[in-house]
């Protein structure tokens, strides 16, 4: 398995290729994943100018271990291979591919990306993907989708277009997201890949902002999809494990390895009663602690 | 490469530059205006001349407005506005003269 395809991906935050003011410097924000966008946010007669923006940014700019994600153009549209090319060809980290709708859409540009890694010397398997959801279809399919492919790290819903599918629209309660997103969370864990939330684009609405943000990490999602750098840190709040979930986390871990080998099953932690199934939660508690640099213990 | 047509790319935004090219009379002819002409104008003028010259350009007359771009952007905007002067959009060389 490639080394960064389960990194901590809290935060991805969105920025438009076509704007060097935006694209010199996002590492200070300090997201997990900066999204470079060659699709939505790029007018239509300006596709090759954030290509060119684009190549030299991935080549030069030194984002100090910041993920680099590039959301290319749809498959419905005449830019999506020569932007395949230039991410390839710039060393992007990871591809989101836009408009996904079925695994034969992910293994189309799977296909042009390992063309592009020969013609550009990459090593093969070296550029990952990921997948947004943007129709009913992409939804419907998600399981298929987080099968689809070795090099796929998850899926990200887009709410905007999704609820333009679904022929109502975005409302802040989450009622209308809620199906879409309860079914993406559980293809994206049976398949064993992570999952992303849409934007919040009302940056006036920082309370919405928090609840939806809280919202989405009991559902299980991974992270979310931002738009301006105020989101980070609330985001980053949320999705890092408190001292007090660590040290119970770790006490779990502790007490349940040490009870095995007593042959005890069930018992209880700190008033609370646990057993073999509060293991894996643990663990995954811990190691997001670990990737968020606040917890260096040996659990 | 020949500059075939009149071609623009970049705006005047901050950190962008506006880049300019046009057939030249016989030569490179770099004509720049920047706001930070006189901490950067030699380096804008460098990496212009550097870019030129791999893509092969010998003959063109060049206007580059600056914003405070990076040396990245004044590559990235003379290259787009050399191949859009060519209507190239595809199969470029990454990599190769584009680097």
């Amino acid at each position: 398995m490639h080394p960064n395809k389960k990194r901590l991906r809290r935060s991805m935050m969105f920025l438009n290729c076509q704007k060097p003011a935006l694209i010199k410097d996002p590492y200070i924000y300090q997201p997990d994943s900066i999204m470079l966008d060659l699709e939505d946010a790029v007018a239509e007669n300006q596709k090759d100018a954030a290509r060119y923006s684009l190549f030299h940014a991935l080549k030069e700019i030194d984002y100090r271990g910041v993920e680099r994600v590039v959301r290319i153009n749809g498959l419905d549209t005449p830019h999506w291979k020569e932007d395949i090319r230039v991410c390839v060809a710039g060393g992007a980290d990871t591809i989101r591919i836009a408009k996904t709708e079925s695994a034969a859409d992910v293994r189309t540009v799977e296909e042009h990306v390992l063309a592009a890694e020969r013609e550009f010397g990459r090593p093969e398997g070296s550029t990952l993907l990921m997948a947004a959801l943007e129709s009913c279809k992409g939804v419907l399919n998600a399981l298929e989708i987080c099968q689809s492919s070795d090099r796929l790290i998850g899926i990200a819903l887009s709410g905007g277009d999704y609820t333009k599918d679904l022929q109502t629209t975005i409302t802040g309660t989450g009622v209308e997201l809620m199906g879409a997103r309860q079914h993406m969370i559980m293809a994206a864990r049976a398949a064993g890949v992570q999952c992303w939330d849409t934007v919040f684009t009302n940056l006036d609405d920082m309370e919405g902002f928090e609840r939806e943000t809280k919202m989405i990490k009991l559902m299980g999602f991974d992270g979310k999809s931002l738009v301006n750098p105020r989101q980070i840190a609330v985001v980053h709040r949320i999705f890092t494990p408190s001292e007090k979930e660590i040290l119970f986390a770790e006490k779990v871990v502790r007490e349940i390895d040490d009870k095995k080998a007593k042959g005890i099953g069930v018992f209880t932690v700190d008033g609370k009663m646990i057993d073999v199934a509060f293991y894996d939660g643990a663990k995954r508690t811990l190691a997001m602690a670990k990737a968020a640099g606040v917890y260096k213990g040996v659990c | 490469m020949e500059i075939k047509k009149t071609a623009m790319a970049g705006t005047l935004e901050s950190s962008d530059a506006q880049v300019t090219v046009e057939p030249g009379e016989g030569g490179i002819e770099l004509l720049i205006e920047s706001s930070v002409m006189y901490q950067y104008g030699r380096r804008i003028r460098t990496v212009a001349l550097e870019t030129l010259n791999r893509l092969g350009v010998t003959n063109a007359r060049v206007t580059i407005f600056d914003k405070g771009a990076l040396d990245c952007t004044i590559k990235a905007r003379v290259e787009c506005a050399v191949y859009r002067s060519n209507e190239i959009t595809e199969q470029l060389p990454w990599g190769g003269v584009i680097r």
